[in-house]
């Protein structure tokens, strides 16, 4: 692959200041198990085939653990275990019990968030610092926001009686694995719904250690059930006949697939797909928090984010500037030991999906477009993926037009307002967008007229509890979080005067 | 003297995150059931009332300016600290006359009725709260917004929960209080400071004062700094004079009752709308 190593004043300056002394965050805080078991019916107990996955440490390549991998047996005992749940002890809790339980699983979490985060850091790859300051706060957030609901849904859509649904089966994935489960766990909960959760195989332990929790807080068994695996467990969930409504977040294929199994079924869906988000810089925008929001809007999590800002359209005006000042930062990123609290980015999450990033890069180049990464290197062990732009980018190539998934920032130009706002809607996803500009009306007008279900403005990559996260067009439908979230997890039926 | 010698407790008011005794140099006895004296308990003074209010209004705008997460879980740790105390409330409760059901029943109440108001306070401005669609290119959001410093007329037999279900809405919404008890519920609403001072509660956004019902609240209605007053627990004598007076400064009323709904709190909300233009020119 044809790389572009800079040799330039950027680069002394990296090696002057980006290079700290190693500062570790030790691991002996959490206890990883050879084995983990399904959780089912509040018990744990292996796949009936006996069938298991090895989820490595991808900074390592190391094995962290084997866990089980629900067959389709496996995925009926859990439905039948959530769905004796949602009609004992469960279906007869108040709102109000509800609610306690919850805030206390927030609690928890908080309590332990250290333990979570270090694992969260050692089966996925993310850098401490973004799981202990992002993932898990956030993911207490979701448990503690959404306790708060389950004794008002009165006031969850005016003028509609809220009931609960019954069955709900989730399927997350690999990227913010905890942050996931309990951003999918949380609503349909406080709903009064029981769940079957299916968590990505490459990353199943925090959602594992999630229910303990779950268990330690004391919701009755069967209102959480977890049952690992990889596709074709979450085919079995998605084809159960006792599941009332199916949330995925994954890719848009994936998704394209489960709308197709549960066509004509009655079945209830939500999809969080793919994405290609925009992040458009204005000329009279703040341009240095600008590169900090590019920065953070492309590798943040290596870039495994379904709302990442993978196309960077910057006005012509200041397209020289901007681009100088984005690669002299790119030479700060440290790249390197997830652990190290000193990282920027951390390990790409899987061997699979470091060749398809690669493989993307290549292809650009390929297609006539120009590669720049930072001149420092990646670690040889593990599976690590530099920060990297690409220029000369027409629009048509694939990585212009296909989610990514990694550190990978496309680059183009504009003029205008309305230029800027056809480049950014050319294509099929509409998950997220970013505009940066001094101008407010510029802003709402960029807003009313981006394709997308999230637009931030001088800021990127916010999320809260409080605000509906989701897309339009083929990056899915159905929002999480907010009030609107909970029209997902709700029987709605008009109060009639 | 085989017996240990217990060492009673003086019942104090509860001011900017202190407490101190009333400046007035005034008690009030309290009496069990059976007419044996319980305590003297602090009896608030006009000039306690200022201290208070002064201490609120200086506390009031960081706390409506830390977030709805952050007010939610603190009223959150209201209900956990309260859960460790049930046996010292539960206990005075039933010196100021209530069966020990009663009491555990109050304690219930409270404890519930804090962690429902804790889950409101990021509830309430999605729904309280919203984007107007008006007739031109302009952004237009009303916002609710805290009234300020609210003064809360606790009823004298509500006991804990009497006293949070004003206490606990008001501070969900961001506003510092100044709450007023009289009679019997003074033995608990002087430990409930005590709570709040252990909650994460900033010094001066809740403070308690004991004393004399009817003299306290006339002089609280009369305070130009006072936003709004919850005349829950206003004698029913006093009342229509008090609401009378509250017309010389305009000085928002309400009687809640503490009731668990959205009216509840939205009477501790004001509403500010916003205007932007939302089209390039």
């Amino acid at each position: 692959m044809a790389t572009t190593p800079s040799r330039d004043v950027a680069a002394r300056l990296g090696e002057a200041f980006a290079d700290y002394a190693p500062s570790a965050e030790g691991r002996d805080i959490v206890t990883i198990r050879p084995e983990y078991g399904l959780v089912i019916g509040g018990a744990e107990r292996p796949a009936a085939d006996g069938a298991t996955i090895t989820t490595i440490d991808p900074s390592t390549g190391d094995a962290l653990a084997r866990v089980a991998e629900a067959g389709a047996a496996d995925v009926d005992a859990a439905v039948a275990a959530a769905r004796r749940a949602y009609d004992g002890a469960w279906g007869a809790a108040s709102p109000r019990d509800r609610a306690k339980l919850l805030f206390r699983l927030a609690r928890l979490l908080q309590d332990r968030a250290r333990e979570f985060a270090v694992l969260e850091t050692l089966d996925g790859g993310k850098p401490i610092r973004e799981a202990r300051d992002v993932d898990v706060p956030l993911a207490a957030q979701h448990l503690f926001y959404h306790a708060g609901w389950a004794d008002k849904l009165e006031y969850a859509v005016p003028g509609m009686r809220a009931r609960a649904l019954g069955v709900v089966g989730q399927i997350i994935p690999w990227n913010f694995p905890l942050l996931m489960a309990a951003w999918k766990l949380a609503p349909a909960l406080a709903c009064g719904n029981t769940v079957v959760l299916k968590p990505a195989e490459t990353s199943p332990l925090t959602a594992l250690l999630l229910a303990e929790l779950v268990d330690e807080a004391g919701f009755p068994p069967g209102v959480v059930n977890v049952v690992t695996g990889a596709g074709a467990t979450g085919a079995a969930l998605v084809d159960h006949p006792g599941v009332a409504k199916i949330a995925f977040t994954g890719s848009t294929a994936v998704g394209k697939g489960i709308r197709r199994a549960l066509a004509g079924r009655g079945v209830r869906l939500t999809l969080e797909l793919g994405g290609k988000g925009a992040h458009i810089v204005f000329d009279d925008a703040a341009i240095d928090q600008a590169i900090e929001g590019i920065v953070d809007g492309i590798f943040f999590n290596q870039g495994h984010v379904c709302c990442a800002g993978s196309r960077l359209l910057v006005q012509e005006t200041v397209a020289g500037d901007v681009m100088e000042r984005l690669r002299a930062r790119m030479e700060l990123l440290r790249v390197g030991d997830p652990l190290d609290k000193n990282t920027d980015v951390g390990a790409i999450n899987s061997h699979s999906q470091l060749v398809r990033i690669r493989e993307f890069v290549d292809g650009a180049v390929e297609e006539g477009c120009a590669v720049h990464q930072p001149s420092r290197g990646v670690p040889d062990a593990g599976f690590f993926y530099p920060p990297t732009l690409v220029t000369d980018v027409g629009g048509s190539e694939r990585i212009a037009r296909e989610e990514v998934f990694g550190p990978v920032l496309t680059v183009q130009s504009f003029r205008t307002e309305r230029e800027a706002v056809d480049r950014a809607n050319s294509t099929r996803y509409g998950l997220s967008a970013g505009v940066w500009t001094e101008k407010g009306a510029r802003i709402l007008w960029m807003a009313d007229n981006l394709h997308a279900g999230v637009v931030w403005a001088n800021t990127f990559n916010r999320f809260d509890a409080a605000s509906p996260f989701g897309g339009v067009r083929e990056s899915g439908f159905g929002r999480e979080g907010g009030r609107h979230g909970l029209e997902a997890y709700l029987d709605l039926t008009p109060v009639r005067a | 003297m085989s017996e240990r010698v217990e060492v009673a407790k003086t019942y104090k008011l509860f001011i900017g995150g202190a407490f101190p005794r009333s400046e007035s140099g005034r008690t009030h006895p309290v009496r069990d059931r059976r007419d044996r004296l319980v305590a003297h308990v602090a009896w608030a003074s006009r000039k306690d009332l200022r201290d208070a209010v002064r201490a609120a209004r200086a506390a009031q705008a960081a706390w409506a300016g830390r977030t709805a997460y952050n007010r939610a879980q603190i009223v959150y740790r209201i209900a956990e600290v309260l859960e460790g105390r049930r046996d010292q409330f539960e206990a005075e409760l039933r010196v100021g006359g209530m069966t020990s059901r009663a009491a555990r029943a109050n304690l219930d109440a409270a404890i519930d009725g804090s962690v429902y108001w804790a889950g409101f306070a990021d509830k309430l401005e999605q729904l309280a709260g919203g984007v107007n669609p008006v007739a031109g290119p302009f952004l237009n959001v009303s916002q609710t917004i805290p009234l300020g410093v609210c003064g809360l007329a606790c009823p004298d037999d509500g006991g804990v929960s009497g006293m949070l279900g004003l206490v606990c809405p008001a501070l969900a919404a961001g506003n510092a209080v100044v709450a007023v008890a009289g009679g019997r519920s003074a033995l608990v609403s002087s430990t409930l400071g005590e709570v709040l001072a252990t909650s994460d509660v900033p010094a001066g956004v809740a403070n308690v004062l004991t004393g004399d019902h009817a003299a306290l609240l006339g002089w609280l209605v009369d305070h130009a700094d006072v936003d709004m007053v919850d005349l829950t627990g206003a004698p029913a004598d006093s009342r229509a004079d008090l609401e009378a007076r509250t017309a010389e400064n305009l000085t928002r009323w309400a009687a809640t009752g503490g009731a668990e709904h959205l009216g509840t709190i939205m009477e501790f909300r004001d509403v500010r709308t916003v205007w932007h233009p939302a089209r390039i020119l």
